[in-house]
């Protein structure tokens, strides 16, 4: 068994507004190892984008990371300091937007922006090796070599959304945060941009976390699942067994509302509406509507705990 | 037949410059009659014309070539009692829940304006009769939507309260227009439950325009897909899901990511990657230049609809030996079979 690449400890982010602190991530731990594509799950509000900002250091005031570790490699992102998060951007880790349009530079050509990341970290190229680059890098995410001389606003979505992918993949990094790359782009476009995320992984052995709301692109793309309700993590475990037997009554709900082919016709939703982060319901976040809760689930906040190898749930129904 | 309560005849919208022109919409004919309280979907990738539909139909937009009917008279000349009918009739529920509300506003003025404005009501207190119970029919508390600012609710209630507005003024058809695309997994659920309540209940006709097949397969019963602003296939929507025939349709439904981990992404792999066709003047069928099946005739001149049963229709040269469907009777492929 290898090292993880990544390693969340006990994460916390609260954010600091006039009526209190809202804990958009609290308490988060897991592992992540090489190579493996894990999916980040939850509703809007569940703390998934802020997971992601978490681990690029991005979390902005009134915004902070409270407490915890975010480990990469052995080393621990939350002790760097701005400088040397800077150098640890692009080349150890990298994020792909949700929005590409609103992420590339309208006035700037597309080649300049693919080695500019890499230019800002020192990289030196003559001429002639930026232009080899630059080529290999759009081939590498299938976009014709002409591309290099155009605008953004020249490219359709789903081009200009695999030139961030070119971008986060520039300087090889070992994980790649991807917040809903796809969420704006259609089904045939959507499954063109997965496939060449996935081809690039495999390429280079990258992790990837995926972050999104779309259960059906997570069954279809990722290896591992983790779902996330009201800024703690729920479960976790391989894709295929999350799908197969949710442990937690958050995921199943979560799987039973969504549209299959089978059950055409039907609509279950989860009864309820999410908590106020500023003021999270005691003991389990999720009782407020969840069928099985009993007393203990208010009582008391259930452990996050590995109940099969590789498989974990916080619910007093498996821990208790 | 009686005069269709909307229609599309023989719509052309292009947008752009005479130079750079882009046809959004191309020779478009629909029906919508408020005596077949259907679902119709309207589905296809950015660009395929869908929203424009939309648009022509709330008369947002105004055809380039062709005529927006409402109860037959076109919709661009219609003024004061006739004007306010439509408006009244013809019910919209958009896709942003964030940008159809005033944030200076209670969500009240949502649902309170239209009855002032239809007169819907005689007393403030029947008013509130109404609203509450527009709000209850859409599974919503009203004690705890009503008096709140949009920013106090979440994206499902504020699109749930969209909804309720719609319901309030009993309209003939609802166009909506991605209503659950910004809505989260969970919630999407409740909402097309609300519309096919009000489908059902009171026999409104909906007309819902999507990207998502997934969705426009649970709630619709005919379903249209469009590509580059024509027709591809049309008809009953399970047998297009499960048994696509235009080579289009068999691309997205085999895109379509079911939430499944044992049905997975298959087929089509060759029209995926030939997808970056520039946009050029096509003379024939819109998806020649990607499809695997092309052939000679395919490029000659569009094909029309070829009908393959009585509610299903594709505009494919493969399908060339079958009856044609007249153009004007689009709307034929959606009758019970």
């Amino acid at each position: 068994m290898s090292a993880p690449l990544l390693q969340i400890k006990n994460l916390k982010v609260y954010y600091y507004v006039e009526a209190g602190a809202v804990k958009a991530v609290d308490n988060v731990s897991f592992d992540l190892d090489p190579g493996i594509k894990m999916g980040l799950v939850g509703e809007s509000g569940s703390g998934k984008s802020t997971m992601a900002l978490a681990m690029m250091r991005m979390i902005k005031p009134p915004g902070r990371i409270e407490d915890g570790q975010v480990i990469l490699g052995g080393t621990d992102l939350v002790g760097l300091t701005v400088e040397q998060m800077r150098q640890t951007k692009l080349r150890k880790l990298a994020m792909i937007p949700q929005g590409a349009m609103n992420a590339l530079n309208p006035v700037m050509r597309i080649d300049k922006q693919l080695i500019d990341g890499m230019l800002d970290h020192g990289v030196i190229m003559s001429k002639e090796e930026r232009t080899a680059r630059i080529a290999e890098l759009l081939d590498m995410v299938d976009l014709a070599p002409k591309v290099a001389k155009m605008y953004p606003h020249e490219l359709s979505g789903g081009m200009q959304q695999r030139v961030t992918v070119a971008q986060s993949i520039s300087m090889e990094p070992d994980l790649i945060i991807a917040d809903e790359p796809t969420s704006a782009l259609d089904v045939v476009i959507q499954r063109q941009v997965m496939a060449t995320l996935n081809r690039l992984q495999e390429q280079f052995g990258l992790s990837i976390v995926l972050i999104g709301h779309d259960m059906g692109l997570m069954a279809q793309s990722v290896d591992r699942l983790a779902v996330m309700y009201a800024g703690r993590m729920m479960e976790i475990g391989e894709t295929r067994d999350m799908f197969r037997e949710p442990l937690h009554p958050y995921t199943q709900l979560l799987i039973e509302s969504l549209p299959v082919l089978e059950n055409k016709g039907k609509f279950q939703g989860i009864p309820g509406i999410t908590p106020s982060l500023l003021d999270p319901p005691s003991g389990c976040v999720f009782h407020t509507r969840c069928p099985k809760a009993w007393d203990l689930c208010s009582e008391k906040i259930p452990p996050f705990t590995e109940v099969q190898p590789g498989r974990w749930v916080a619910c007093h129904l498996h821990t208790a | 037949m009686s005069t269709p309560l909307l229609e599309l005849r023989n719509v052309t919208k292009i947008f752009g410059s005479k130079g750079n022109p882009t046809v959004a919409l191309d020779d478009m004919t629909l029906a919508l009659d408020e005596n077949v309280p259907k679902i119709i979907t309207v589905a296809g990738e950015s660009g395929s014309g869908k929203t424009t539909m939309g648009m022509l139909l709330l008369g947002f937009y105004e055809p380039t070539w062709g005529q927006v009917l409402f109860r037959g008279r076109p919709l661009s000349k219609l003024k004061g009692a006739d004007l306010f009918q439509f408006r009244r009739e013809i019910q919209a529920v958009f896709q942003d829940p964030f940008a159809v509300y005033n944030p200076f506003y209670k969500v009240d003025n949502l649902l309170s304006i239209p009855i002032k404005n239809f007169k819907l009501a005689h007393s403030s207190s029947e008013a509130r009769e109404l609203m509450e119970g527009a709000l209850e029919r859409v599974g919503l508390r009203p004690e705890e939507t009503l008096g709140r600012y949009p920013h106090q609710l979440s994206g499902g209630q504020r699109q749930r309260i969209a909804v309720a507005r719609a319901l309030l003024l009993k309209p003939k058809l609802l166009i909506t227009d991605e209503p659950v695309s910004m809505v989260d997994a969970s919630l999407r659920s409740t909402i097309l439950k609300a519309l096919r309540g009000l489908n059902q209940e009171s026999g409104t006709p909906i007309f819902y325009i999507t990207h998502d097949l997934t969705t426009a397969y649970h709630i619709s019963d005919y379903i249209i897909i469009l590509y580059r602003g024509s027709v591809m296939e049309a008809g009953n929507v399970d047998t297009i899901i499960r048994n696509p025939k235009h080579p289009y349709t068999q691309l997205l439904v085999s895109s379509i990511p079911w939430p499944d981990p044992d049905l997975a992404w298959g087929g089509g792999e060759e029209m995926i990657q030939s997808s970056q066709v520039a946009f050029q003047v096509i003379t024939g069928c819109r998806f020649a230049p990607r499809c695997p099946y092309r052939m000679d005739i395919c490029d000659t001149k569009p094909p029309s609809l070829f009908s393959l049963e009585r509610d299903h229709a594709a505009a494919c040269y493969l399908y060339r030996d079958n009856e044609s469907v007249v153009r004007e009777e689009l709307a034929s492929v959606f009758v019970e079979a």
